[in-house]
Order: C-alpha cells, then sequence, then structure tokens
C-alpha cells in the first residue's frame, strides 16, 4: 500500500510540476499576476509530494519489503540501518528520484529567497524549473519506476553493492546531486534573463549566490567521492579519470568559469552572452554527465544496469531541453553586444583567459571521455581512453590558469600597466621559481613536473600573502583588526579559494611524485621496512559484521622504535553477493598517510598485504575544503542581501512602470 | 540571427547525433578474433561423470552452444533462467563450460590447495548449484585451471559461444544473455547456420 501511495504521490508531483511550468511563462507573457502566482505554491506543494514519494520508497527499504522490486535488488534484512536509507539512492531508479527531489529542494529554495527577485522574472524562472523538473519526473515514471513490485516477493534481498556499504556514501551521492542539479538554477535564471531580454548586471548578481553555492556542494561532492575511492578500493588512488568523474568534472570546470565569469559582468558589464552561454553549458554538461551514466553507452566503474530505452528518453530531454536553450541563445544573443569596454592589460583579460582555459580543459575531458564511443560510431575500432591522454592535456592547461589565477587580481578593472603590473608581481614569481626548484630538490625529485607543481604552490602562497598585504595597505582603519575586519566576504571567498587551489597542487604533486608502495607476503610476527617505517604482522582473526564475514588483520607501525599506529585493515566478503571487499586501514597524518590493506590469503596465516606511504594526500581535500569554503564566503556576502533589498524596491517600481 | 551564435547549436547536435549513434552500439562488446576461426579444441573432465572427458569431436554436425558459467557468477545467476527455458523449448544445444569453479571464487583461497581437493569441491559446487537452479545443459565440463577459457579469450564470465557444425565460432555474447538478444541476435543467427548446413 505505502509503495502505492508513493507512486501516485509521485505521479501528482508530475502533474504539479507541469502546471509550473506552463502557467507561469503564460502569465509573464501576458503580464498577469494571478498567473504569475501560480508558480510558488505550484513548485512547493511539488516538493512535498516529493518529499512525500521518497519517504514512502525509503519506508519499503527500512522494513525491509521484498515485494518492491528495488528494495529487493538493493537491501537485505541485515543490512545496517543506515545503509537501507542510503540504499536507496544506491541505484538508478532510486537516484533518478533523489535528482528530482534535489531539484526541487533548490527550486523551493528560490521561493523562499528570491522574494524581492520581480515577479515576472520569477515566473519565468520557475517556469523553465518546472520544464526540467516534469522532464525527470517523467523519466522516472515512465522508464524507471522506483515503486515496481515484484510479485510474488522474495524472502531475502539481494543487499547493496558491499562498495557502497561506507559512510561515504551517505554524504557523497547528495551532494553531488545538489551541485550537479544547482546549475540548473544558474541555467533558469540566464533563460528567463534570455527570454525577457534582460540580461543586466542585476541578472547577474541574482544568478551569484545561487552559481556558487551549487558549486560548492558540486566541490565537496567531488572531493568526498574522490576520497570515498581513496580508502574504499584499496589501492590508494584517488583519480582514476573514470567516465563518471569525468561527468562531475566537467560541469565543476564550467561552473568555474562561470562563477568568474558572472563576476565580471556584474561589475562591469562585459561578457554578457559568453556569461549566459556559460550558465548553459555548465547545466547540459550535468544533464550529459547524467546520460552518460545511465545510458550505457559508455563503460565505466559507476555504470547501473542499463537499458536503451532509458538512454533514448534522456537524450531526447537532453535534445529538448539543450535545443531549446541555444536556439533561444542564437536568437537573443546576437543583442547583447557591448558592455563595458576593456583593454587588453587588465583584470577583464585575465579573467577571460582563464575562462577560456578552462572552457578548454572541460572540452577536452568531454573529447577524452567520448573519444571512444566517436570511433566506434565511425567505425575505426574500439579503444580506451586513460590518465595518460587526460594527464598529457590537463598540466599545460592548468598550468596558466594558475599563474593568471593570483596574476589576475593584482591588475585593475578595465585598464592596466603590463610593466607596472609585472614589476609588482615579479619577485614573487622569481621567488617561487626558485622556492619550487629548491624544495624538488630537498626531497630529492628534481623532475620537470614536481618542480612545476611545487612553483606553482609556491606562487599562490606568495602572490596570496602579498596580496592580503597589499589590501590592508589601502583599507582603511586605525588597527590591523579594524582593517581585517573591512575586507569583504566575496573578497575573502576569492582568497581562500585560489589558496585553496595552492594547497591541492601541493597534495597532487607530492602524492603524485613521491609515493611510496609495496606488496608483501608477510606471516605473523613479520617485519617489514618501507619509507622509514616498519611494519608488523600480527596476524589476522575473524571479525564478523552484521551482513558479511571478515578477517582483520592487525599490522603495528612504528618508526625508529616509536609506536606510530596499529592499523586494522579487513578483507570481508558480503553474504548476500558473495562480493568479496577490502577495507583498507590508514593512519592519516597532515604530512603523510601511512595506508594498509590486506590481499590474499596464503597457506599457512600468511597474508599478501599492501602498503603505501602517500606523502602530502590530505592536502588534496583540505585544498577542496578551503575551495569550497572560499565559495562559502563568496555566497554569504552581505553586498548580495543588502543589493537585493534595493533591487526589490527597484523592481517594485518597475513594475508598477510596466503595468502601466 | 547572426552565424556565430548558431555555432554551439551546431555544435551540439552534431554531439547529440553521435550520442544518438551510441546508443545502438555496446561498448563492452569487444570484436573477437576467434570469431570465424575454428573453436580451440580442448578435452576436459564432464561434471556428471568425472572420469569421463568431453571434446569438441562429439558435437561435431550440429549446431550449438558453449556457455561459460560458474557458482560464484553473480550475472550467471541472472541468465540462468532464460537457459533453463531455452533447455526447455530445446532452441539449440548447450554444453556449460564451467569455468574457474574455485580458484575464480573470490571468497576462497585455492592457493596452495591441492588439485584432486579442488576438483572435488568444484564438483560439488557446481552440482549443488544445478540441483538449486536448474540444469539447462547438454552437458558440463570442468575447466579447473581456466586454461581452456583463455583459449576462448573469456574474460568475463558469463560469456556464450555459438559454434557451427564444422565447429567454427559464429558468435560470440559476453555478459548474460537478455530474452532480446536471444530472441533478435541468437536465434536467428541459428537457423541461419542450421540451414547453411
Amino acid at each position: 500500500m505505502i509503495p502505492e501511495l508513493g507512486h501516485f504521490a509521485l505521479i501528482l508531483a508530475l502533474v504539479l510540476s507541469l502546471v509550473q511550468a506552463v502557467v507561469p511563462l503564460v502569465g509573464a507573457r501576458r503580464n498577469s499576476m494571478a498567473l504569475m502566482a501560480v508558480g510558488r505554491p505550484a513548485a512547493q506543494g511539488q516538493f512535498f509530494f516529493i518529499l512525500f514519494s521518497y519517504v514512502c520508497l525509503t519506508w519499503a527499504f527500512i522494513t525491509s519489503d521484498f515485494s518492491v522490486q528495488l528494495a529487493a535488488s538493493n537491501s537485505h534484512s541485515a543490512t545496517p540501518i543506515m545503509y537501507k536509507i542510503t540504499g536507496v539512492w544506491g541505484n538508478h531508479e532510486g537516484s533518478l528520484l533523489l535528482w528530482a527531489m534535489s531539484l526541487s529542494l533548490w527550486t523551493v529554495a528560490v521561493t523562499v529567497f528570491s522574494r524581492h527577485l520581480p515577479d515576472a522574472f520569477l515566473a519565468r524562472v520557475l517556469g523553465v524549473l518546472g520544464w526540467v523538473s516534469a522532464g525527470f519526473i517523467s523519466f522516472t515514471l515512465v522508464t524507471s519506476n522506483p515503486f515496481e513490485r515484484l510479485l510474488p516477493g522474495v524472502a531475502e534481498g539481494r543487499d547493496l553493492n558491499p562498495l557502497l556499504q561506507d559512510p561515504g556514501m551517505i554524504i557523497h551521492p547528495p551532494l553531488l546531486y545538489m551541485g550537479y542539479v544547482g546549475f540548473s538554477v544558474a541555467f533558469a535564471f540566464a533563460i528567463a534573463a534570455l527570454m525577457s531580454g534582460r540580461l543586466d548586471a542585476a541578472w547577474a548578481r541574482w544568478s551569484r549566490p545561487w552559481t556558487t553555492v551549487a558549486w560548492v556542494f558540486l566541490t565537496a561532492g567531488i572531493a568526498v567521492g574522490s576520497g570515498w575511492a581513496y580508502y574504499e578500493l584499496g589501492w590508494g588512488g584517488w583519480w582514476f579519470w573514470d567516465p563518471v568523474e569525468n561527468a562531475s568534472f566537467m560541469p565543476w570546470l564550467l561552473g568555474t568559469a562561470l562563477i568568474h565569469s558572472l563576476a565580471v559582468t556584474e561589475k562591469r558589464g562585459a561578457f554578457r552572452s559568453w556569461t549566459v552561454l556559460l550558465a548553459i553549458s555548465a547545466f547540459s554538461m550535468s544533464l550529459l554527465g547524467t546520460f552518460l551514466v545511465r545510458s550505457g553507452v559508455i563503460t565505466s566503474v559507476h555504470a547501473f544496469a542499463t537499458d536503451p530505452k532509458r538512454g533514448l528518453y534522456i537524450l531526447a530531454l537532453l535534445v529538448f531541453v539543450i535545443g531549446f536553450s541555444l536556439i533561444l541563445y542564437a536568437m537573443r544573443a546576437p543583442k547583447l553586444a557591448g558592455g563595458g569596454s576593456f583593454s587588453l592589460v587588465s583584470r577583464e583579460t585575465a579573467l577571460l583567459g582563464n575562462n577560456v582555459l578552462l572552457t578548454v580543459a572541460s572540452t577536452s575531458v568531454l573529447l577524452g571521455t567520448l573519444y571512444p564511443l566517436f570511433l566506434d560510431a565511425l567505425n575505426l575500432g574500439k579503444i580506451s581512453v586513460g590518465p595518460p591522454y587526460f594527464e598529457a592535456v590537463f598540466v599545460p592547461l592548468m598550468t596558466p590558469v594558475v599563474v593568471l589565477m593570483m596574476f589576475g587580481p593584482f591588475l585593475r578593472w578595465k585598464d592596466d600597466d603590463l610593466v607596472a603590473a609585472a614589476r609588482k608581481v615579479a619577485p614573487a614569481f622569481a621567488a617561487s621559481v626558485l622556492i619550487g626548484l629548491g624544495s624538488a630538490w630537498a626531497v630529492d625529485h628534481v623532475t620537470w613536473r614536481t618542480v612545476l607543481g611545487l612553483s606553482l604552490s609556491a606562487w599562490v602562497a606568495l602572490a596570496s600573502i602579498q596580496l592580503l598585504v597589499g589590501r590592508l595597505k589601502e583599507r582603511a582603519g586605525a588597527t590591523a583588526g579594524s582593517r581585517l575586519r573591512s575586507i569583504t566576504a566575496s573578497w575573502w571567498g576569492m582568497w581562500l579559494a585560489h589558496l585553496g587551489v595552492g594547497v591541492f597542487v601541493i597534495g597532487v604533486t607530492l602524492v603524485g611524485s613521491l609515493d611510496q608502495h609495496l606488496d608483501v607476503k608477510m606471516q605473523p610476527g613479520q617485519r617489514t621496512e618501507m619509507a622509514g617505517y616498519t611494519f608488523t604482522f600480527r596476524g589476522a582473526v575473524e571479525a564478523d559484521g552484521p551482513n558479511y564475514d571478515a578477517e582483520r588483520g592487525t599490522i603495528d607501525v612504528t618508526r625508529d622504535g616509536r609506536a606510530i599506529a596499529t592499523l586494522t585493515p579487513e578483507k570481508r566478503l558480503y553474504w548476500a553477493q558473495g562480493m568479496p571487499m577490502t577495507e583498507a586501514s590508514i593512519d592519516i597524518g597532515p604530512f603523510r598517510d601511512v595506508y594498509v590493506s590486506l590481499g590474499e590469503q596464503l597457506e599457512s596465516g600468511a597474508w599478501i598485504v599492501s602498503l603505501y606511504y602517500k606523502p602530502f594526500i590530505s592536502w588534496i581535500w583540505l585544498g577542496c575544503t578551503l575551495m569550497g569554503l572560499g565559495g562559502l564566503c563568496a555566497a554569504a556576502d552581505r553586498r548580495y542581501r543588502r543589493l537585493a533589498e534595493r533591487d526589490a524596491k527597484v523592481g517594485a517600481g518597475q513594475q508598477v512602470a510596466g503595468a502601466a | 540571427m547572426k552565424a556565430k551564435f548558431l555555432v554551439p547549436l551546431l555544435l551540439f547536435f552534431g554531439l547529440a547525433g553521435f550520442l544518438a549513434f551510441g546508443l545502438t552500439l555496446n561498448p563492452r562488446e569487444v570484436p573477437s578474433p576467434l570469431i570465424d576461426k575454428p573453436a580451440p579444441d580442448f578435452s576436459l573432465a564432464r561434471l556428471d561423470q568425472p572420469e569421463q572427458t568431453f571434446s569438441l569431436k562429439e558435437m561435431q554436425g550440429e549446431v550449438w552452444m558453449l556457455n561459460v558459467w560458474a557458482s560464484w557468477c553473480v550475472a550467471c545467476r541472472e541468465e540462468h533462467p532464460l537457459l533453463v527455458q531455452m533447455a526447455k523449448r530445446k532452441i539449440v544445444p548447450v554444453v556449460g563450460l564451467n569455468y574457474k569453479e574455485v580458484r575464480g571464487d573470490g571468497a576462497i583461497n585455492a592457493r596452495g590447495m591441492a588439485l584432486e581437493v579442488e576438483t572435488g569441491m568444484a564438483i560439488e559446487r557446481a552440482r549443488r548449484w544445478l540441483t538449486d537452479h536448474g540444469d539447462p545443459y547438454v552437458l558440463s565440463v570442468l575447466d579447473i585451471d581456466g586454461r581452456v577459457g583463455i583459449d576462448f579469450g573469456v574474460y568475463g564470465v558469463p560469456e556464450t559461444f555459438l559454434i557451427d557444425r564444422q565447429g567454427t565460432i559464429r558468435y560470440k555474447h559476453i555478459g548474460p544473455i537478455t530474452p532480446d538478444t536471444l530472441q533478435n541476435v541468437l536465434i536467428p543467427k541459428i537457423e541461419e547456420l542450421r540451414r547453411a548446413g
């Protein structure tokens, strides 16, 4: 009964999303307040029904109702309650429902936090979001009904894939989806602005906090996913250039470009058509990612069970949404010429340069991801594209991005003197190259990659300090404290996020060049040395869990006779799927991780043990955290709220004028 | 409308075209160099009578299928009911190649296990599995160490090979057979091969 209620609620949500898609748009066209006002309650009602539907599905998982097909295939009565709840999104159907729910949540957030927007504009935004929502809910209902019954039911479920029974599963998908789907708000703002022909600084200012928050979610989602892969897959990698990872990385790159482009459009009125195109593209990449994961055109470790009908439906949705947006763009963009002019040496140019580089980077990831498909379609053979391609493409593209990223803030808007600006940063730049060389030499790993990576990080760090000092000097205020406080939150956001990139680069560089790895056969009591650490294997004992059998090894780690950690990696066998799993055990430190996982058991109590030494790997996630915090600071800037109030007053004035 | 603003739209349509075409392709399907080549010969112990062996010659003159399976293989479980149904409908004789029954199972540590012990365990597990799930095979053979699997280029289980009267491999299917592939690919091919004689 409850699953049927959930199914029914989802159908009601679809009806409301269609109302939301049509009525406010008609209202905006006819300038009818009554019709425009329908958008808000329709969006909120839709959220209520999707949430209800989602709770019903979760109920089927919690109560182990194995007459529901989805629960039977993805849950088990012995699964811990947390993984029963998260198992709802560990499959195609349930995760689509999560997708629809995040979209609906964003829409409700727009109805709540955008009271100051002009009514016609808000109506158009809600209309566009309504179309996207209708597309996804109908996709769920038509091709992937999560409430499908399995009659007669089965006594026991097949359990959630053991790889997904991990705390990472609790937060990674919701964060990632909030990020992915959040770009739909920036997209809807852009389309609404194109429809009304009003692409001005106000539009950019309205979009900025939304875009930044979505970007923060996506950053966090990707970072958590990468951390999860690092400890769960058991071989210490943190990024695999898997198509599905790429599918989340492409919108991230474009979203990063969009955030910066919006800044220019707001401050200087420039790049307007470019900003709109980025807003459309960032969301298109999210949709494309959804298509790639769920259609089966690309092989990936993440791919869900696939069905060509689903692929066709999403492709149709893709063509409808993106095709429509780009046609609208082609019609309206030519009128958007102008905006603030700027000379070749200016902050605008630096931002434009980085935007172009980020877009090219995103395109090359897309190309690498789809290249096997292109070749196959053209009958040129089957290949797969791996990390060497992406690394070869990425380093040369990202190097100028990092250099420009720190140089841009030293430049003035509109026009600056190249010689003066260069003189300002030259000492820091020269010092970074020396620090890069010196530190690479100090760690005894002088390769061009290590030198480059360390120089770039040094450049980010030194330039950040110089920026902060310069900023404090130009601020009024008697004490350093009052000067610090007078700096705006958006400036701190920029500063932190850029610093985060530097920290991230240190992590990537050092773990890439200095990590060590050893696979050894160890008898209980036996010792092995690696990277200055001594590992003593104390043997393995049984350590069964709620829905798996396991053997837990104990390994003492010491350094120069001092105890560092006792690590307990496990080898688990999950009953329901008969799937073996490796649970790594990690001693996390600020400057290095010591990572141990169990391989195969050999005769007479010996095991193959994999030992890893991962210098500075936490800096990768520390960098991501700084970027995310930077985004939060920027989005929290008081300016948006202050100006929003002003816009509301101006908007109200215009409304009266428009009605007259 | 200026032409340059149409560029994104055209690029997108080009991409969508490829994606649409991509839906008709199967990226998991790696072309097998064995297609239209004689099936690699082998002689393996039968599961029902381990003292007897089976070799390719016994199927000469028949169109038949070789299905690679193991009791630890989850996807085989998915495919199995369809095989049982095929056997009931007498569509084509299917020989089962039980592949690395013991050492392929991640849950068992087969290293250092004596071959006789492993074989005994394999027979017991495989027989129990067929009793539990139904036996659609004319007979099954035991590829304990996976050597025959290597000759056939097996990289994922289940895999299915369609072999003609002369003992030539005519088609290879990777992953579980679906009702759709059975109806639209396998049955037409089987009929074609039977007509060809």
